[in-house]
């Protein structure tokens, strides 16, 4: 076995994560289903690993979800992440944490088309130029937030308050690990362990004291596809999907999901609810549904936050399972208690069935 | 202009199709071709025999509008293509020509730019709370029901600034900030294309009888999104 040509292929799936002084890039989807991620992000990066952070009120969408659905020609996209990069350069920074999957991949496959045809990129600056006045320089790294998470890893685990293990059994708890597609599998280069051998999750995982799962359709879409789920007929695409994965995770019986991008998180999150409204089936081992949690999410579990400052709550398939297998220290009263200590709503939602 | 010429005169074609020897690997990886009537190996086939007729019947198929943009294509191409990204420019020459409308799949372009569109240009951002309404938005379940019916206290207590000046999670974004985007829309050909979209969804409408006299497409709309 020449086992000097295997460490030569491995440096490919490696990149390159800027190690401070990060652009906060927000996303449509995380905003609205995982605010308390976005929070949790940067506490973790302000507060635990003593990074600086930007966090601009001037950005915006880069336009993906309409770039994906067609509505938003690839010119326009150029010049709205032009102007992202743009406000990069104004806030004296050259280094970009992008919360969304689908954001990051639409930054790479500008910037590589720009490399590739130079006179897009051309074109995208006079195209800013007439519109906005600005002008803007290409970030010296981008990376996707869960990159960030990963590279500091170990810098997390030693501020632990929790492993991911079972405190009644102190075995590892089977964590399933989900890559949004975007991420890598159009430019491997740009993800850590590349499309293949993905490992911006399970080294996460590893790391804190899980244990990944490797089940069959780990690498299959969660079926988002845009359109196929923002059109309400289409929508059935979606839920066979996220189906497909969570048959072939069940026998697997995993404690819990974990997504780096938000639309998969929030995708497999509510369609276990559909399927068992639908067909009357519940997933996981004591029938609760599997709990999926963002990487943030996660990482906060690890530094012992509270599960309602992150926004637990919020989630349909229910945590508190998960919590009680880690023998978290956490008040179950509060989880639907507002910043001025009253109940919100009438009554409380009702999670999973 | 032929339209295969057409298709080639757009970068995402040039890099998205270069030598397809018709494996088919990836349809085995597509996951709109396990669930919908789809394969991305005929559809690379069909452009690559350059024919004008069947470029056209293509245009106006659903077939193109079954992709889900997961590029698992790009992934497996033995060749290095990428059947996703071809999509897109079949997708954006549909709808310049008018010939999304031929197909019921294609029709629904008009309500994802009522919805997306709308929502970008308005709040900055894709996605707003207060368009996933739960009636439409069944699968979101009784959380985010709990969610939307209770928007100020529950993005409050998750520290986001919902709707109100500043920095943070769902901001009111300042005019000033979507003025720079609605000019890159209308400098891009962004604003064009929602208008060419929907100057054809009212022919459509029209057509189909669904058009009321005040010029309100409703039943079209909700048609579209409901199948």
């Amino acid at each position: 076995m020449n086992n000097k040509k295997n460490t030569a292929d491995w440096g490919k799936y490696q990149k390159e994560i800027a190690d401070d002084n990060y652009y906060y890039a927000r996303s449509c989807i995380r905003q609205n289903f995982f605010p308390g991620s976005e929070r949790t992000f940067l506490k973790i990066l302000t507060q635990e690993l003593g990074k600086t952070i930007y966090d601009d009120q001037n950005h915006t969408s880069c336009t993906g979800i309409g770039y994906h659905t067609d509505i938003v020609p690839f010119e326009t996209s150029q010049t709205v992440v032009a102007r992202q990069f743009s406000l990069v350069g104004d806030a004296g920074l050259e280094n970009m944490a992008v919360s969304c999957v689908t954001s990051f991949g639409l930054y790479n496959e500008i910037v590589e088309t720009w490399k590739e045809f130079p006179e897009t990129e051309a074109k995208a600056r006079e195209n800013l130029k007439k519109a906005t006045g600005r002008e803007f320089q290409i970030p010296k790294n981008i990376a996707h937030t869960s990159d960030i998470i990963y590279k500091f890893r170990e810098e997390i685990w030693n501020k632990r308050k929790y492993s991911l293990t079972n405190s009644l059994t102190g075995k590892p708890l089977k964590i399933v690990d989900h890559i949004g597609c975007h991420y890598a599998k159009v430019f491997p280069e740009k993800g850590v362990g590349g499309a293949e051998f993905p490992k911006v999750l399970s080294g996460m995982v590893k790391s804190w004291g899980g244990e990944i799962v490797d089940y069959p359709e780990r690498r299959h879409c969660c079926g988002f596809g845009f359109r196929q789920y923002l059109v309400k007929a289409n929508r059935g695409y979606s839920l066979s999907n996220t189906k497909k994965k969570l048959e072939s995770m069940a026998p697997f019986q995993p404690d819990a999901i974990v997504a780096n991008c938000p639309g998969c998180a929030m995708f497999m999150d509510k369609w276990q609810y559909v399927l068992s409204q639908m067909e009357g089936k519940t997933y996981g081992e004591a029938k609760l549904g599997i709990p999926v949690l963002t990487y943030e999410e996660m990482a906060g579990l690890v530094l012992g936050y509270n599960p309602w400052d992150m926004g637990l709550q919020m989630h349909q398939v229910d945590c508190e399972p998960l919590l009680k297998k880690m023998g978290y220290d956490y008040d179950p009263q509060a989880k639907y208690i507002g910043v001025d200590g009253k109940q919100i709503g009438l009554k409380t939602p009702v999670v999973m069935l | 202009m032929e339209l295969y010429n057409q298709l080639k005169s757009d970068v995402r074609f040039i890099e998205g199709l270069k030598s397809c020897m018709n494996c088919g690997v990836c349809t085995a990886i597509c996951p709109a071709a396990e669930f919908f009537d789809y394969d991305p190996r005929v559809l690379m086939s069909v452009i690559q025999s350059k024919d004008n007729t069947q470029i056209e019947e293509l245009l106006k198929s659903d077939t193109i509008w079954n992709c889900g943009q997961c590029m698992s294509c790009k992934t497996r191409c033995p060749r290095g293509n990428c059947p996703g990204l071809i999509i897109s420019v079949l997708r954006k020459l549909s709808q310049e020509m008018g010939y999304f409308t031929e197909s019921k799949k294609g029709r629904q372009q008009y309500a994802i730019v009522k919805a997306i569109g709308k929502t970008m240009l308005e709040h900055g951002y894709c996605v707003y709370p207060e368009i996933v309404v739960p009636a439409a938005h069944p699968e979101q379940g009784p959380v985010w029901e709990w969610v939307f019916n209770n928007k100020e206290a529950v993005y409050d207590r998750l520290g986001a600034n919902l709707a109100m000046e500043g920095a943070g999670t769902l901001r009111k974004i300042a005019t000033k900030n979507l003025a720079e985007i609605k000019a890159i829309f209308d400098q891009t050909g962004g604003t064009e294309l929602f208008e060419t979209i929907e100057n054809f969804s009212r022919k459509k409408a029209k057509g189909m009888g669904m058009m009321k006299e005040d010029g309100k497409m409703d039943n079209y709309t909700e048609g579209l999104m409901n199948g």
